[in-house]
């Protein structure tokens, strides 16, 4: 039966242990084939939340509803075995005592054994690892059995697959490359995941949209560009990506005066004249050029290969952020011309606290 | 669209194992205690004024001298084998641990044998001028605490040296810059540090020493344990020994939390971290050679004497035609062990698996509550077990003689079952330990793949934890036969007619004071009892 509503639906979960509130209030919805992905600083309530989408935790308040079926209120939950999901754990947790073939075939319950050899051989084709199947996990590499754990964990069909932080265990390299491939996987499959990381780049290589979430609540679920360049909220901005907030007034409709100087775009927020706000510059928006007016002294500089950050103190003693092309090697204590080319002003109502780059 | 089924997660049925568990447990508790709440005045008159005097004596100077006896042994030997270096260090530090094959029945009438008045030694001291006529009365307290604490060291003797060798290289070498001589460092760093260590282990040791039954009995040495015996089958009262079990009990449930209390403590005390490589204290010359020569004399006394005697006269049985009649015992405690240990490594398997899923304070409490009939003498567990089976065979009689004027008679008393029933609550300790220290060795994150995969508790119990359980598993099925193969109170109270083990065979054979005779089921016991040794020894050289 083709289900007409969302396929996984979370309406207003609460979830608390001895008093201490670990999920407030979180709604969300992924449709058929969407993969979401939840990203936010570890303690954040995000593994909480997947795991009450498992079924492993009841919840306190709200609803979870997977392919229109309510499995979790706060009156009960269907036990995880018959919600018809899959899941990738953090540590795989492959049957050590189980081949290849054999862990990837325990969730499937029907079919004979031509069947279910059918279904190995194109998983373990669809992943990558065509002649494991007579292996045992600990025969195989770490991505290899990623890989493997994905393949089991989509064996059965599962109307929903949550993936637990899948590439923390990998090193850098494997995990850049796995993450694309796990993508494609499960586009090619057309399955609907939800993935919960701290990685942002993870998040923004997988994900069709993603929630970054924030003390047990999602502040923004949007798509990974609008995560970046249109931030709803100051922790969102200054968890995702890098770059600095400096102080600004706004001076017009589209304009903000700030140590950068007058700047002009769309508000990100509607506010009159002579507002005092907090001003999002990223580092792309600040450009290399000798022939600018205004000038700014390197405090600190990281060299990247293709490009150099800079650490730059404004005439304001604010700091921020540029990235500039590594040809311009300028040494610490010189100060620079810079051109600031922003296209949204991406402000917000100002505090009294200032974030500065590290 | 199919009606939504929800469930709570408190409901999971795997809880009440734990439940069914403790009640075993607690049962024969809650009957001694209630006989404890509710005296007889005459039998607790009777007590009072002709037992409790002599057992209260007793049983102090027993329990205070083991216990002093066993801390002196054991964290000596514990301290030469784990933190200094002499020559046959490597052999002892194992070796010292085989007294506790040598159940302290077979230890007693070894000894007995050899120094009573008619022995070998004492005849042999009376050959010398000057001591034709000395007669040394080796059935007393004193003589009872050597042959118990011999077998019974190594529980302090093991804990203290783990410990002791835990301490590791940086505590030492704080301690000798900071000018502590290894002797100082002894008493005012390694001994408080192990303290933990080493109350825990004596706690066991005392449990075992209220408990024993056999060695007490052989000396004639009244304690509760025999006082119990002889009011239920000596005078027939089973109020009497009820009463008696009641004292014995609150005894044993203190041990239980001392015990507990300094299990807590070990890991604040865990100095592990502080540096895993382990430098030992080099002793040279004689002082080398006198612990070398201690730690011979120990094993000789607790170990090679008693083991050598007991081949000896087991040559001499079986060459003057006698030693095949015990085919019968054997077949008999095999079948009994066998029975038993498959019965606990169930409920321990399905006891370990129920905590796995619910690890609620109520559950926690209750799987304690079900593991901690290892502190409960036989003798107790005899008695409060057989109480309740009766009055719940009688409560069957009186429905059925009052519904359909029927009288099945005795359905469970005196059955098998009661017998594996006992032994259950007196050993689900040891599987459970076994089993799960296993079960901890598999990530739960196992459990949830294989409940997301669609199967049930039952299925990852059979699937999952079964196939990765089966080292931990047969451990835990030869460590419970070899305890219910040594066991006798029990065994002795609660056997039904034709279910003479062997250490039942011992207690009727050292009754008479037929010390050789004995010596064959001895043997037996005691190449049984190395078994679950030898497991110790394996995992402690790891």
């Amino acid at each position: 039966m083709q289900q007409a509503g969302p396929m996984l639906k979370v309406n207003d979960v609460h979830k608390s242990y001895d008093r201490d509130d670990v999920v407030k209030g979180v709604s969300l919805e992924l449709a058929e084939g969407e993969i979401g992905c939840l990203l936010g600083p570890s303690g954040c309530g995000k593994t909480t939340l997947l795991r009450i989408i498992a079924g492993f935790e009841t919840v306190h308040n709200g609803e979870v509803s997977i392919a229109g079926r309510q499995v979790s209120s706060k009156s009960g939950i269907v036990p995880p075995e018959q919600r018809n999901i899959g899941m990738v754990f953090q540590d795989y947790a492959l049957f050590p005592h189980l081949s290849v073939t054999e862990n990837i075939t325990f969730g499937i319950s029907n079919g004979n054994r031509k069947e279910k050899r059918k279904i190995v051989d194109h998983l373990l084709e669809l992943v990558g690892l065509g002649d494991t199947g007579e292996a045992y996990p600990h025969e195989l590499s770490g991505g290899q059995q990623q890989r493997v754990a994905l393949a089991r964990a989509i064996a059965p069909e599962p109307k929903l697959l949550l993936l637990d932080e899948p590439f923390s265990n990998l090193d850098v390299t494997l995990r850049e490359k796995l993450t694309v491939e796990v993508r494609d996987i499960l586009k090619t499959a057309g399955i609907t995941a939800l993935m919960v990381t701290h990685n942002q780049f993870e998040a923004f290589s997988v994900a069709d949209s993603v929630g970054v979430i924030f003390n047990g609540s999602i502040r923004q679920w949007d798509s990974a560009y609008n995560i970046y360049h249109n931030p709803k909220t100051l922790d969102v901005a200054t968890f995702v990506g890098d770059g600095a907030i400096i102080r600004g007034v706004v001076t017009g409709p589209s304009q903000v005066s700030c140590g950068l100087g007058e700047l002009h775009g769309n508000l990100s927020l509607p506010c009159e004249s002579g507002c005092h706000v907090d001003l999002l510059v990223r580092p792309e928006d600040v450009l290399h050029d000798d022939s600018s007016q205004v000038g700014a002294q390197v405090v600190h500089k990281s060299f990247r290969g293709p490009n150099i950050l800079y650490k730059l103190e404004l005439p304001t003693s604010e700091t921020c952020l540029a990235l500039v092309s590594s040809h311009h090697n300028h040494q610490l204590g010189e100060t620079i011309g810079i051109v600031p080319e922003v296209e949204n002003l991406v402000i917000f109502p100002a505090t009294n606290k200032l974030l500065q780059p590290q | 669209m199919k009606p939504v089924t929800l469930y709570r997660k408190q409901k999971d049925p795997w809880r009440y194992i734990v439940w069914v568990l403790a009640v075993f447990v607690l049962v024969p508790l809650a009957t001694i205690f209630s006989s404890f709440l509710t005296p007889e005045q005459e039998i607790w008159e009777h007590i009072a004024t002709t037992l409790l005097a002599e057992l209260l004596t007793n049983t102090f100077i027993l329990v205070t001298g083991v216990a002093c006896f066993t801390a002196v042994l054991g964290v000596s030997l514990g301290w030469f084998t784990g933190a200094c270096e002499f020559p046959g260090r490597r052999f002892f530090s194992w070796s010292l641990a085989l007294p506790m094959a040598l159940p302290a029945y077979v230890m007693a009438f070894i000894f007995l044998g050899l120094m009573d008045f008619s022995g070998p030694v004492q005849s042999l001291l009376r050959t010398v001028p000057g001591f034709e006529n000395q007669m040394i009365e080796v059935r007393t307290a004193p003589f009872v605490i050597l042959v118990i604490g011999l077998t019974l060291y190594p529980y302090v003797y093991l804990l203290s040296r783990a410990s002791f060798m835990n301490q590791g290289r940086a505590t030492l070498e704080a301690s000798r810059t900071l000018g502590l001589s290894p002797v100082q460092f002894f008493f005012k760093v390694a001994l408080p540090i192990s303290r933990p260590w080493i109350m825990s282990g004596l706690a066991l040791v005392l449990m075992e020493t209220l408990a024993d039954f056999g060695a007490v009995s052989i000396f004639n040495y009244n304690t509760f344990t025999t006082a119990i015996y002889k009011s239920w089958f000596g005078f027939f009262s089973l109020k009497a020994a009820a009463q008696l079990s009641s004292l014995l009990v609150f005894f044993a449930l203190a041990l239980v939390m001392i015990e507990g209390l300094y299990r807590s403590r070990m890991k604040y005390f865990d100095s592990s971290r502080g540096g895993a490589v382990h430098s030992r204290l080099q002793l040279t010359g004689r002082k080398a050679w006198f612990v070398t020569a201690y730690c011979l004399i120990v094993l000789t006394v607790a170990f090679i004497i008693p083991l050598f005697q007991l081949i000896v006269w087991s040559f001499e049985v079986i060459q003057s035609g006698e030693g095949g009649g015990y085919l019968d015992y054997i077949l008999k405690t095999l079948i009994l062990g066998a029975m038993a240990a498959l019965l606990i490594c169930l409920a321990s398997i399905f006891l370990a698996y129920a905590r796995r899923r619910d690890s609620s304070r109520l559950s926690t409490f209750l799987c304690r509550a079900a593991t901690m009939g290892y502190a409960l003498p036989g003798t107790v567990l005899a008695v409060g077990i057989v109480l309740p089976v009766a009055w719940g065979d009688n409560l069957v009689q009186k429905v059925t003689v009052f519904l359909f004027n029927y009288q099945p008679g005795p359905i469970f008393q005196g059955t098998v079952f009661v017998m594996l029933g006992a032994y259950l609550v007196r050993f689900l300790a040891v599987g459970f330990g076994s089993i799960d220290s296993a079960m901890q060795n598999i990530k739960p994150s196992l459990d949830e793949a294989a409940a997301i995969l669609g199967k049930t508790g039952g299925e990852t119990l059979r699937r999952i934890h079964f196939p990765l359980l089966q080292k931990g598993l047969l451990t835990a099925m030869v460590l419970t036969l070899v305890d219910v193969v040594k066991e006798m109170p029990i065994t002795l109270m609660t056997r039904p007619y034709g279910w003479d083990t062997l250490a039942v065979k011992i207690y009727e054979l050292t009754s008479e004071g037929e010390w050789i005779r004995a010596a064959l089921p001895g043997l037996y016991l005691v190449v049984a009892g190395m078994i679950p040794v030898f497991i110790l020894i394996q995992k402690m050289e790891k």
